[in-house]
């Protein structure tokens, strides 16, 4: 788990020595960029054909060839390019899905760097699809074995990706970069403030010893977090009271609390768990995980921990 | 022996002073992802810089204090889109590109002379083999130069019609352009993939310029065997200075790939080839414009000049123009 998580992130470092783990983006994510980006190229390119037909028919006819044909290579090759310098490092379609071109160094992606990724467009994009729209039509002089050997190794551009563990794309390690995800976690409400507590009271009501608190590890904690902040879902009070009551057993927690403040009770133990271990964490002991075994009615160690 | 509850949690004192700078940096960056820094006024930009190192500070003490996960994701993901819209390298290409030609090119192309030495050497052994070859037996010819390639001139050719070739005017003026940028088109596509067979080691680059040199060549040879071997080459050389040129100059990139894929030296691959990756795509890139100008020499000046004198001295000049611009330009500082 640890190791696929660490080779899913390119940590950048910042000038004043922070480390963000940026998180590379998935190949699906990213092949869907790839296709709203063509789509857009595809439809303009048309919109220009049927256009300039359509106005210029009569009377350039050539001409209008000659320039559809440079139009569409500059427009094939520097579409990627011009928006990623642009716009910071996405296309519209990278934009779309909230995709970013960095680079792995950590500095400012330079122009060069947007340019050459973009570079072995031709041979990791078009090549491949003209190689499986026409297989036959690659090769016509050599033997059909050979043609598909030929064709099999023009193909191998297009699947780079999957040979790589950290998905690179041929033009993301020539140019130094890499495409990651945009983060969108909203800043959630504090959970401990929660005016209940803040008032002081739940010190009759829910108040856990610290042997009790123990019981639990940072783990657990952000479990219990995630758990809390569900505030919608109907069937999410079945969850709360089943959480409850694995607490209270672990806990030997005295009186079953009545299931109608599940929540009350879970949000308050979550407050004092945090409190606890946050303070323990100050002093350099960061309990990641639960103990083992479950504290007797009342709260005292089923067995003496010395 | 309780925790006691009645005092605030640090982590959550820590929060409540900070959280108002976090959201002012969040709507400043939603503006500036959503259209650009252009639109911060002039306060908001200085104090960009300042919210996003409060906020890369208050990242340093969440990850220390809190045991919160939603915050310390929260906080990462703002200091990642901070750093993001802070260091996004937004640029003007045009401007890139001009300081580009003025300057990183001509440089870039000298710091590779063994490179560009390799990929002009097979080129030249191309041609030259080519032409002893074909001149002593011609029937070679047919090997060297596919069909394609050859469009009626072969050695069956009378002379009368080889002749015609070099000096055919065109027959509408409007099918120039349309050459022009199919030539370019062509070649230009040529000399990128030249870049992509760099993967193999750069061996596929050789043999590509190799082959090519030997079409010439042969050609060369046949007009040569006429008597027209001076007019050839005052046919071929005007614009077949830059294209060569451009053609060795992707020669050129594919051996520097594939040489940091063979020898990384000190660094891992991955990194020779960051470094070398990026100066091969930019030989690449310098080289496409100069397609693009082979292409339009090719099919105006070609056909609109027929004084064989005329196309050696403008081939000339192109030549000197480009020892110029490579050997010279930009070499001060």
């Amino acid at each position: 788990m640890a190791e696929s998580a660490a080779a899913r992130t390119v940590d950048v470092l910042t000038t004043d020595g922070t480390v963000l783990p940026f998180e590379q983006a998935p190949l699906f994510n990213r092949l869907g960029a790839l296709c709203v980006d063509q789509l857009i190229i595809l439809v303009v390119t048309g919109i220009i054909v049927i256009g300039s037909l359509l106005l210029l028919a009569g009377t350039l006819g050539a001409h209008v060839l000659s320039l559809m044909i440079v139009f569409n290579f500059v427009l094939r090759n520097a579409y990627f390019s011009f928006f990623e310098v642009r716009g910071g490092g996405a296309t519209p379609g990278k934009h779309w899905l909230r995709l970013r071109v960095i680079s792995r160094d950590g500095g400012a992606l330079q122009p060069e760097q947007v340019l050459v990724r973009n570079l072995t467009r031709e041979f990791e994009v078009f090549v491949p699809m003209s190689v499986l729209a026409a297989p036959q039509g690659m090769f016509p002089d050599l033997p059909p074995w050979a043609g598909a050997l030929c064709s099999l190794w023009l193909v191998v551009g297009a699947l780079f990706p999957l040979f790589n563990p950290r998905r690179f794309r041929l033009g993301d390690l020539l140019g130094g970069t890499t495409v990651v995800s945009m983060p969108r976690t909203a800043l959630g409400s504090e959970l401990v403030d929660a005016p209940a507590e803040r008032r002081g009271m739940t010190e009759h009501e829910f108040e856990f010893t610290s042997a009790q608190l123990g019981q639990y590890g940072i783990d657990q904690l952000q479990v219990l977090e995630d758990l809390l902040r569900v505030h919608d879902a109907f069937e999410h009070q079945e969850t709360l009271v089943a959480v409850l009551r694995r607490v209270e057993a672990k806990i030997g927690w005295d009186t079953p609390t009545p299931e109608a403040r599940a929540r009350e009770f879970l949000a308050a133990f979550y407050a004092q768990l945090r409190r606890h271990l946050e303070q323990k964490a100050l002093f350099g002991v960061r309990q990641q995980h639960k103990r083992e075994g479950r504290l007797e009615r009342g709260g005292s160690p089923s067995e003496p921990p010395r | 022996m309780t925790t006691g509850g009645r005092f605030e949690l640090r982590s959550a004192q820590f929060r409540r002073e900070r959280q108002a700078s976090w959201q002012e940096l969040e709507s400043l960056l939603q503006r500036i992802e959503n259209s650009g820094l252009g639109v911060l006024s002039h306060d908001e930009l200085t104090q960009l810089p300042l919210l996003y190192r409060s906020a890369i500070g208050s990242l340093s003490v969440a990850r220390a204090i809190s045991l919160d996960r939603n915050l310390v994701q929260y906080l990462t993901g703002l200091a990642q889109r901070a750093h993001l819209a802070m260091y996004s390298g937004r640029r003007r290409p045009i401007e890139g590109a001009a300081l580009f030609f003025a300057r990183r090119f001509p440089q870039l192309v000298r710091s590779f002379r063994i490179p560009f030495a390799i990929a002009c050497g097979s080129l030249l052994a191309g041609v030259l083999i080519g032409y002893q070859l074909t001149r002593h037996s011609p029937d070679r010819y047919y090997g060297f130069v596919p069909e394609a390639a050859a469009q009626d001139r072969t050695p069956a050719t009378p002379t009368a019609q080889l002749r015609d070739i070099l000096y055919s005017k065109p027959t509408e003026g409007a099918a120039l352009d349309v050459f022009a940028t199919f030539l370019f088109d062509h070649n230009a596509r040529i000399g990128i993939s030249c870049l992509a067979l760099g993967f193999a080691g750069g061996v596929p680059v050789i043999l590509l310029l190799f082959s090519n040199g030997l079409t010439l060549g042969a050609m060369a040879a046949l007009y040569a065997s006429r008597g027209l071997g001076g007019e050839f080459w005052a046919w071929v050389l005007p614009h077949g200075v830059t294209e060569l040129l451009a053609v060795v100059l992707c020669g050129t990139a594919g051996l520097v790939f594939g040489a940091a894929i063979l020898f990384p030296g000190s660094l891992s691959r991955l990194d020779r080839l960051r470094t070398r990756g990026r100066d091969a795509g930019l030989l690449v890139l310098g080289a496409v414009p100069m397609f693009f100008l082979a292409a339009l020499f090719e099919s105006f000046f070609r056909s609109l000049s027929q004084d064989p004198g005329l196309r050696w001295t403008v081939a000339a000049l192109v030549a000197t123009g480009w020892v110029l611009y490579f050997v010279r330009g930009a070499s001060r500082g």
